[in-house]
């Protein structure tokens, strides 16, 4: 049992205790799905079109089944299933749906695009069985990138969307904007490319399924951070009800979004299982998730800022095109990127007048899902260029000219009708300045022997999204709530449900130490259920930094209701009256005498008959909580010091300073490795990490050899400082910390490359920062 | 075509029938059950199967089982006691944070097992360059090169220790 000695204030809630999880994953104790084995478990592979574009003119299996060790092989015709498509409730000009079939039928859009699913007696013979297909393709023109896809004339990757636009949405226009932009004083423009990226998870996408007779269940043990979702699209699918599906994820090893939508491969391996009523393992080869797994940031924008003489910021005007790949994922839709750099795009600052138009294009690439900060990482880059552009315009410090221009005052309502809740969008600038300040960082830019530069981000972070805030969007299907059920057992131990799911977050420890608090008992007796549809009330996973604002919230609320419950039954045995008796010490006290939970539990299970009347047998309650308003906003500003190298144009990160702000930290040291986390990860698109594609369509980097993921060598040690802006409504004042160190990272890293490269007039605004570019640039001066 | 291998791991002898393409790893995870050594890449770079070939860390997706007939193999299942206390180096991990979705660590612990052995007294630059050989893309590496920084730290002061009292 851990000691009090960790807990902060008496509180178990800002402490950071050991992490619940780490014993097992330490000892290699762990169960990811690729540990998981069944009897006569059989395992699956992929045929894979070789093409970015074509039409499939024959899939031939005959070979395949032929080889030594394959039990079957099945074409999309064989297994005959539903398309997996995602809606917005947009009218057709502004949405165009794509039904992504699980294996492709007729048309191939992409290279890696499953064709046929091989099952076999072990994994060579699956890869055995692959190798042995023979596809015929008839190629078509593919497209390859969002310029491509919009220009005319050019090939059509689904035949229902024309000019190759899945989205097209102007989400606002405010009345005179263009006259704001005649009169202004100084107009700066920011035209940007962000390389496509893979999330990454270092375990990479799998499944088991078979179907259990007994339960009459199909069950499917899966990393996703959806299992509801999952299982609503699989029974879909399939063609099962949605209670003959289970599915419960295992340990995880990363999502960062690549797992928060539902693939293709899970739904085939799962219609193969319940085919063959055999269980079948499908784990995705590291070549398959770069190559074929959903990847996400591919962004051109084009935004022009207008500004007056002292710097106030007076418009944004902003075009956003999105390069979506092949199909929109769901729930989400290929809307989930221009759309939330549509809804978002003013940030931290007062815009009055903004204008803003957000496309979504299909092209021959691997699809997209949303990605650790999705298009916050690029717009707050792109906003945060446009600062050091009209700072340079004015003759005005940067730093000082986005402290004239952040919101102050909260809350406060932005012109993207949003309203934010108090954040610390100045201290944490300023903060953030002083740090690198009194590390002597500013002296040592000065240093005229060395190329040195120093970038600040400023942003904040919506998380927490309710039913409403999504239901803005128009997503068809709308995520936002969560429902937690919460049980006290016959020793007064607790154990509780949340519809979120950790893989990394360490919801384990966390939401432990939130049910801790409210009950008063130590947090390693309450044991959190997570990633059982069979066990979890409808729940929406983890994605957008929900889990702890409402995940711990509904937790929270759970906790409560189980307390007064508690309190009803102890006031009376005890004779006391319910508003007298108080949570204390792993019981209740009511006047001078005390029960413990396990007395009451004792009572509550095993001498029901002296229960209050009206008051049921057992100690359970439910709770949920959804956010009603805009959700609440983290904030942080980031500063970076990089030096650049004139002899290979390589950039080094001599300093990282993040000041955050994600309202109360329940687990200091668990958001302080988010942050970190996510930094490193806004380094890797910022420098390192592209998902490039030839003029044919054929991915350029299928292993780590091409695609860098950056490691410690390249990483920073970064400094943390912590401000904390409680947030009014949620239940532990918490607000989200998963995304924000990714989101801030780029744009740091941008500025501070630009400001090293202030003596040579050029300014680069594309990532990752081509190392050339910088050379040339350094070479000239 | 089937092999027989005989192989040590973590001090036990195994008699495997395997196709000499089996690689270690695999061997490891679905033949033997430890599965406590990962698979991230099947192509030597992200180091989550890294486990002790003779003391030295080594990639088990490059090496067949049949090539380390002999050898002493140890993986990330022998560091901790039999009833479970994690060992110095994994109790450095939770304390530092070290890990997150875990996926990495025992890829992580068991190259520092056989860097540490190697050089006592590395300093943390050194730790540095060496963690640089895996990947993790949960951490950001601090934690990490923290946590076995102090690990080095706790078996110099322990070293000394020993050897102050048997002095005395």
């Amino acid at each position: 049992m851990a000691e009090p000695r960790f807990r902060r204030d008496g509180a178990w809630v800002g402490a950071s205790v050991p992490r619940r999880e780490d014993p097992r994953l330490l000892a290699g104790r762990g169960r990811f799905v690729d540990d998981i084995t069944l009897p006569g478990m059989l395992h699956a592979q992929f045929v894979r079109s070789t093409e970015a574009h074509a039409r499939l003119l024959a899939v031939d299996l005959d070979e395949v089944r032929a080889v030594p060790g394959v039990v079957a092989a099945y074409t999309a015709a064989d297994l005959d299933l539903a398309d997996i498509t995602a809606l917005l409730d947009r009218p057709a000009h502004e949405f165009v749906p794509t039904a992504m079939p699980v294996l492709a039928r007729d048309t191939v859009r992409y290279v890696g695009e499953p064709v046929a699913v091989v099952v076999a007696k072990d994994p060579y013979a699956a890869e055995d069985g692959v190798e042995a297909a023979v596809v015929e393709y008839a190629p078509l023109e593919p497209v390859v990138s969002d310029l491509g896809a919009l220009a005319e004339g050019a090939p059509l990757v689904h035949a229902g969307a024309p000019r190759n636009t899945l989205v097209d949405v102007s989400l606002f226009a405010t009345e005179g904007i263009d006259d704001v932009f005649s009169e202004a004083h100084t107009v700066v423009e920011v035209r940007t490319k962000t390389g496509r990226q893979n999330a990454l998870p270092l375990e990479t996408r799998g499944v088991v399924a078979d179907w259990d007779d007994r339960d009459e269940q199909l069950r499917v043990q899966t990393c996703s951070q959806v299992p509801h979702q999952v299982r609503t699209v699989l029974a879909r699918c399939v063609g099962l009800d949605e209670k003959q599906v289970r599915v419960t994820v295992p340990d995880m090893g990363g999502g960062f979004g690549q797992k928060c939508v539902v693939g293709r491969e899970e739904i085939a391996a799962a219609a193969a299982a319940l085919r063959l009523r055999r269980p079948v393992k499908w784990i995705e080869d590291r070549r398959d998730a770069l190559t074929a797994a959903f990847l996400a940031r591919e962004q051109r924008y084009t935004v022009r800022a207008a500004f007056s003489a002292d710097g106030e910021i007076l418009g944004l005007d902003a075009d956003v095109v999105c390069d979506m790949g092949a199909y929109s994922c769901y729930p989400f839709t290929a809307g989930i990127e221009p759309l939330m750099a549509s809804a978002e795009m003013p940030g931290v600052y007062r815009v009055p007048a903004y204008r803003v138009r957000g496309r979504a294009v299909t092209t021959n690439k691997a699809p997209t899902a949303p990605y650790r900060g999705v298009s916050r990482p690029q717009y707050v880059m792109v906003v945060e260029r446009v600062f050091e552009k009209a700072a340079r315009a004015l003759g005005i410090d940067a730093v000082e000219l986005r402290r004239r221009n952040l919101i102050t005052v909260f809350p406060y309502t932005g012109v993207n009708n949003i309203t934010y809740d108090p954040g610390s969008y100045l201290e944490s600038l300023d903060l953030c300045e002083k740090t690198l300040r009194d590390e002597g960082w500013f002296s040592r830019r000065s240093d005229e022997n060395r190329v040195i530069g120093i970038g600040f981000a400023c942003f904040s972070e919506r998380t927490g999204y309710g039913s409403g805030a999504f239901a803005q969007r128009k997503m068809q299907v709308v995520p936002g709530f969560d429902i937690s059920e919460i049980r006290m057992d016959l020793n007064g131990t607790v154990s509780v449900t949340t519809g979120t799911l950790s893989h990394g977050q360490s919801h384990e420890t966390t939401m432990a130490q939130i049910v801790a608090d409210r009950l008063g008992v130590p947090y390693d007796r309450v044991k959190i259920v997570q990633g059982d549809t069979d066990r979890i009330t409808y729940g929406w996973g983890s994605f957008a930094s929900r889990s702890i604002t409402i995940g711990g919230s509904a937790v929270a609320a759970a906790s409560v209701k189980l307390g007064d419950q508690l309190r009803e039954i102890a006031a009376h045995l005890l004779g006391g009256d319910v508003e007298s008796a108080v949570l204390e010490d792993g019981g209740v006290r009511v006047g001078s005498s005390w029960l413990s939970y396990a007395d009451i539990a004792d009572v509550a299970y095993l001498k029901a008959h002296l229960l209050p009347k009206g008051v049921g047998p057992g100690l359970a309650a439910t709770a949920s909580f959804d956010v009603g308003g805009d959700g609440t906003f983290s904030n942080a500003t980031h500063g970076c010091v990089v030096e650049l190298d004139p002899g290979t144009g390589g950039v080094e990160i001599l300093r990282y300073v993040c000041v955050e702000d994600c309202g109360v930290a329940i687990h200091p040291q668990v958001v302080e490795g988010q942050a970190r986390g996510g930094i490193a990860q806004g380094i890797a698109g910022a420098l390192f990490e592209e998902v490039r594609y030839d003029d044919a369509g054929q991915p350029l980097a299928p292993s780590f050899m091409e695609y860098k993921v950056p490691t410690a060598r390249e990483i920073p040690d970064v400094r943390i400082e912590h401000l904390e802006t409680p947030c009014a409504f949620t239940e532990n004042g918490a607000k989200g910390a998963g995304e924000g160190g990714t989101i801030g990272a780029p744009a740091a890293v941008l500025n501070a490359v630009n400001d090293a490269l202030r003596h040579t007039g050029v300014e680069l605004d594309d990532t990752p920062i081509p190392r050339e570019a910088i050379f040339r640039a350094l070479e000239v001066s | 075509m089937i092999q027989l291998v005989e192989l040590v791991v973590n001090g036990e002898r195994h008699d495997l029938a395997i196709e000499p393409r089996r690689t270690l790893v695999d061997v490891l995870r679905h033949d033997l059950g430890l599965t406590g050594t990962h698979v991230g890449c099947e192509h030597g770079i992200c180091g989550a199967c890294t486990v002790l070939v003779d003391g030295a860390p080594a990639r088990a997706c490059l090496i067949f089982a049949a090539q380390v007939e002999g050898a002493e193999i140890r993986t990330v299942e022998s560091l901790a006691a039999p009833d479970g206390t994690l060992n110095d180096l994994q109790q450095c991990f939770s304390e530092h944070h070290g890990l997150q979705c875990g996926f990495c660590t025992p890829g992580m612990l068991m190259l520092a097992e056989g860097y540490l052995a190697e050089e006592p007294e590395p300093t943390t630059e050194e730790i540095r360059d060496v963690v640089a050989s895996n990947l993790c893309r949960c951490t950001g590496y601090q934690t990490i090169v923290e946590a076995i920084d102090d690990c080095a730290t706790r078996r110099r002061a322990a070293f000394q220790d020993r050897l102050d009292r048997s002095a005395s």
